[in-house]
């Protein structure tokens, strides 16, 4: 089928983005700080028309920074309450630029989202109540690695996905200018699409398991804007396939059915009931007389375009994972970490002095000068409407310290611990994870057996996901210690470089039997584990381990000694016994 | 040269210099139009829409929270909701829209309207107030007013978003991602309907009763169990899996995005009766009988998923009654009570932390089980 390559693929996509910023929601650029991405980013502010407003947004920004609050100079100044725009409002009509979108707070990533949502960013900070009309465009730069992304509720609204680093600049033949880009603007609100199309667009994304239906609403956006771009009328066939391929192929979860499938799920569809409002969609005329039936042919073309456009990457996870069945729940970009920015939460204001790491309350500051004013401008004898704020109404707010605790579970489900007791493991986890629930902690679940430690849960705070995650634990294989000692304090170096306080978890029975490389010996293995156990002691991590063999062994015991860790054999840990040593360690 | 355009385009121009970054807050309560897609014209999502129907209906149920994936138009139904509503009588002049057919919920302003002469009356579209994530306290309960005070030395009291969503609803989006003590806030408010502010010397108190409307996404983490308790329904929406429906939800998303003004003339007469059922259900409802069968039925239910407290059978009895007023009927039936069971109550089943099986499906297994013989 006509796959075309993939660098054009990227200027179109640059350009449906510049043609349409808001109706498309953004671009999410996946791949790392570089001089192609550099490339496609001014491409990208080049072909957008002049005097439009780019900001960028610091992952780090402060709330009231994005949203917009209170001016002090000037309300200082002027003696009256005045605002300030905040970012959001400044990039109406333009687009805003997210670098490292994978350190993004989910608090941010909520702002945003919802401002894409409504175009109108919502203000109740301060003592000030607005609503401004502010619709852009987002361009992410997501330069996570492995399990590492921007967070879902984002991605999930921005219509394009793809990948910067094969980006190269388009000659000036191609037609990519600032001129195109206004004058398919203009052409756009006229392009019609059929209910042929936008059947189509629906199925596809259905038999790539997309779950959102946003994903079939932004793909009929993006063909309108190549076909506006193209000088097209109406959308047709190849619009529909860039489409698919730029906004529906990245989102997929589930490979395509064979031919054989799709066509008996094709067949027996009903009929479509001529909707009430057909009236006022436009009829093509090469369209046959039912409109919402699905071109089985036409979804087939679309449906190869886009199965062309899947990257290699997310191919081979989809094959992995291999089920035809379509999920019913969204894919919610499972690799989604959730963090927390907060140093603390606000408990209150209090009058106090302005020390080296104390936060004025600007407005609290304010309102307590406020009643004084008349008072102070008789004693100054001054005329001016400024306002006098003296030390004694300076107000700082307080925060409570309340640094997150994850905590790592590291499950040996290997085949010496599967036969013994495997169930009776994941039971002692489902009470330490009701434990967590109620500390509010997060926790994050690796399983090791065969050669491998798996990250299967990153951290996370629903027990949704833990349970389910839990109920589908495998078992058997090897025990690979060493690499299981080695992940978990990957994770937890991670955690803690996030401002976070990790908690490591192994449950095992301490029968290594595979080397860190991988072989097979016990030997080795044991070696290699108590080797991994003393860099962890270096590390610093809280950690405790769960002996689960049937009776207790100096094996786990050697081990827990080697790692500076707390030790317990799981036949004396009753519930009551399990929960206090989870909740000891952070005492420490 | 490439470096130097990046440079030059993605500076942020400086705050205080530009004079339109800064403007007066004149422009408060300034809401930009939007057009709102009609809420009859949403497919599918019904439990969803009887809740919030039931809701509107007798709006001491408490409120709403919506659970469930990205992208099945949450939001969107609860906008929706806000054009649907009737219109209300409210005092004129009366910065908390007190009701002036009760006596007993007004604000200190409106009690001493009342002893100096009659009251003026006007109609005012029901409020849904939208608490914005990243609100502060001040802004939620209500503060002096910075304004009065700096530039005329008054000290009066500005009204905060609670005030606003007296009568109406309190919309929050992504209401598992509420800071904790605006959580606290809430929650003292919703429990006495009445907000009390103590700060900056002032001392006001004035009715807030709303509706708490919340969606969120399971997946971004849980609620906390009282925020939880104050929800009377609580309800789960699906992506739809069949490509019919999923089809006409974009079509029907696409013409309102394309023609929103003719898109939404289309639906008026839809939303318009939905709006006359409404109106007419409320002033029935307080006539349904609720016969005894049906209270012993409601308790029997409570009892066999042993909900914690009694506030979930109250619930659950008050909205079978909402729904027979909304379906036209005299008298609550066994039917209205399981209709609205698994909403009501499937967020109050005490936690079993690991329960493989969802709180619906037990909710769903009881009622089978109860009244199936």
């Amino acid at each position: 089928m006509t796959s075309e390559p993939a660098v054009p693929d990227l200027a179109m996509a640059v350009c449906l983005f510049a043609i349409d910023p808001h109706g498309l929601k953004g671009i999410l650029v996946k791949s790392r700080a570089g001089l192609n991405r550099d490339h496609f980013i001014a491409f990208m502010q080049d072909i957008l028309p002049s005097l439009t407003p780019v900001r960028r947004v610091p992952v780090s920004i402060a709330e009231e920074r994005l949203l917009g609050g209170i001016d002090l100079a000037a309300t200082l100044r002027s003696g009256r309450p005045l605002s300030a725009r905040g970012l959001l409002a400044e990039a109406d009509g333009g687009i805003l630029i997210l670098p490292t979108a994978e350190r993004l707070s989910p608090t941010i990533a909520a702002h945003l989202a919802a401002t894409l949502d409504d175009g109108i960013v919502r203000l109740e900070r301060d003592g000030i109540s607005e609503q401004r009309v502010s619709r852009f465009g987002i361009v992410v730069l997501d330069e996570g690695i492995d399990d590492e992304s921007a967070p879902g509720a984002l991605v999930e609204r921005i219509a394009i996905h793809i990948d910067a680093s094969a980006f190269t600049q388009p000659g000036d033949e191609e037609g990519f200018n600032c001129g195109a880009i206004a004058a398919a603007r203009k052409r756009m609100p006229f392009v019609v699409i059929d209910e042929t199309s936008i059947a189509t667009l629906c199925s596809v994304a259905r038999q790539f398991g997309v779950g959102s239906l946003r994903a079939p609403l932004l793909a009929i956006r993006a063909a309108r804007a190549a076909a506006a771009f193209a000088g097209r009328a109406k959308v047709e066939e190849p619009d529909l396939m860039l489409a698919a391929r730029l906004i529906l192929a990245p989102r997929a979860t589930v490979l395509p059915a064979s031919e054989q499938q799709q066509q008996a799920e094709t067949q027996p569809e009903p009929p479509a009931q001529e909707p009430s409002d057909s009236s006022e969609s436009q009829q093509n005329d090469d369209d046959n007389n039912s409109p919402a039936l699905v071109d089985p042919t036409l979804e087939e073309i679309i449906l190869e375009a886009a199965a062309a456009a899947i990257p290699e990457s997310l191919l081979e996870r989809l094959k992995l994972t291999g089920s035809a069945s379509m999920p019913a729940r969204s894919m919610g970009k499972a690799g989604a970490i959730k963090q927390s920015s907060k140093l603390g939460r606000p408990t209150g204001v209090r009058a106090g002095t302005l020390r080296d790491g104390v936060r004025l309350n600007i407005v609290e500051t304010l309102r307590a000068a406020a009643p004084w004013q008349t008072l102070r401008r008789r004693d100054t004898l001054s005329r001016s409407s400024r306002v006098e704020v003296r030390a004694e109404d300076f107000r700082v707010t307080r925060y409570k310290q309340k640094t997150e605790t994850i905590t790592i579970f590291a499950v040996d489900a290997s085949g010496s611990s599967a036969f013994n007791r495997l169930a009776e493991v994941k039971g002692a986890i489902e009470l330490l994870l009701g434990e967590c629930y109620v500390r509010r902690d997060q926790v994050a679940l690796i399983a090791f057996r065969g050669r491998s430690a798996e990250l299967l849960l990153p951290p996370t705070r629903s027990l949704v996901r833990a349970k389910r995650c839990l109920a589908q634990l495998p078992g058997g294989g090897g025990t690979p210690l060493a690499i299981a000692i080695d992940s978990a304090s990957a994770l937890a170096d991670g955690i803690r470089r996030k401002g976070q306080t990790p908690i490591i978890i192994i449950m095992t029975d301490g029968q290594a039997n595979i080397a860190s490389d991988g072989t097979q010996g016990r030997e080795r293995a044991v070696q290699d584990a108590i080797a991994a156990g003393k860099r962890m002691r270096l590390a610093g991590f809280t950690a405790l381990v769960i002996d689960t063999s049937p009776r207790a062994r100096p094996a786990a015991a050697r081990l827990a000694g080697e790692m500076g860790a707390e030790y317990a054999a799981l036949p004396y840990a009753d519930s009551k016994a399990l929960s206090k040593l989870a909740a000891s360690p952070r005492l420490r | 040269m490439l470096l130097t355009r990046m440079l030059r385009r993605q500076r942020i121009a400086p705050v205080f210099d530009e004079p339109r970054t800064v403007e007066s807050l004149d422009r408060n309560f300034e809401s930009p139009k939007k057009a709102t897609f009609p809420f009859s014209a949403i497919v599918g999502q019904d439990e969803m829409k009887l809740a919030l129907v039931i809701a509107a209906i007798d709006p001491s149920l408490g409120g709403v929270l919506v659970f469930g994936d990205r992208g099945t138009g949450k939001s969107t139904a609860i906008r929706a909701l806000a054009a649907l509503l009737p219109k209300m009588h409210v005092i004129a002049d009366c910065r908390y829209g007190c009701d002036p057919c009760s006596t007993s919920a007004r604000c200190d302003e409106c009690r001493a309207r009342e002893q100096t002469g009659l009251l003026k009356t006007k109609l005012a579209p029901v409020p849904v107030v939208d608490l914005p994530l990243g609100v502060t306290e001040d802004r939620v309960v209500g503060a002096l007013d910075l304004e009065m005070a700096l530039t005329r030395g008054v000290k009066a009291f500005q009204p905060g978003l609670l005030a606003r969503a007296n009568r109406g609803f309190l919309y929050i989006d992504e209401v598992n991602l509420l800071e904790d003590h605006i959580v606290d806030l809430l929650l003292d408010v919703a429990a006495s309907g009445e907000n009390l502010v103590e700060r900056e010397g002032l001392s006001v108190r004035h009715p807030a009763r709303f509706v708490l409307v919340g969606t969120g996404n399971p997946e971004e983490g849980e609620l906390r169990p009282q925020l939880l308790d104050r929800f009377g329904f609580s309800v789960e929406v699906k992506t739809p899996d069949d490509l019919q429906t999923r089809i006409e939800v974009v079509r029907r998303r696409d013409s309102f995005e394309q023609d929103p003004a003719a898109f939404m003339a289309k639906w008026e007469s839809q939303d318009e009766s939905l709006r006359h059922q409404i109106t007419a259900a409320r002033g029935r409802v307080s006539s349904v009988l609720i016969p005894d069968s049906i209270r012993e039925q409601a308790a029997r239910l409570c009892m066999a998923l042993g909900t914690d407290g009694l506030r979930g059978e109250l619930t659950l009895i008050r909205a079978a009654r909402a729904l027979a007023s909304f379906e036209e009927s005299n008298v609550v039936e066994t039917k209205h009570l399981h209709h609205v069971a698994p909403a009501t109550l499937r967020h109050r089943l005490r936690r079993n932390v690991l329960d493989e099986s969802s709180s619906s499906v037990r909710v769903e297994r009881a009622i089978t089980e109860l009244f199936s013989a």
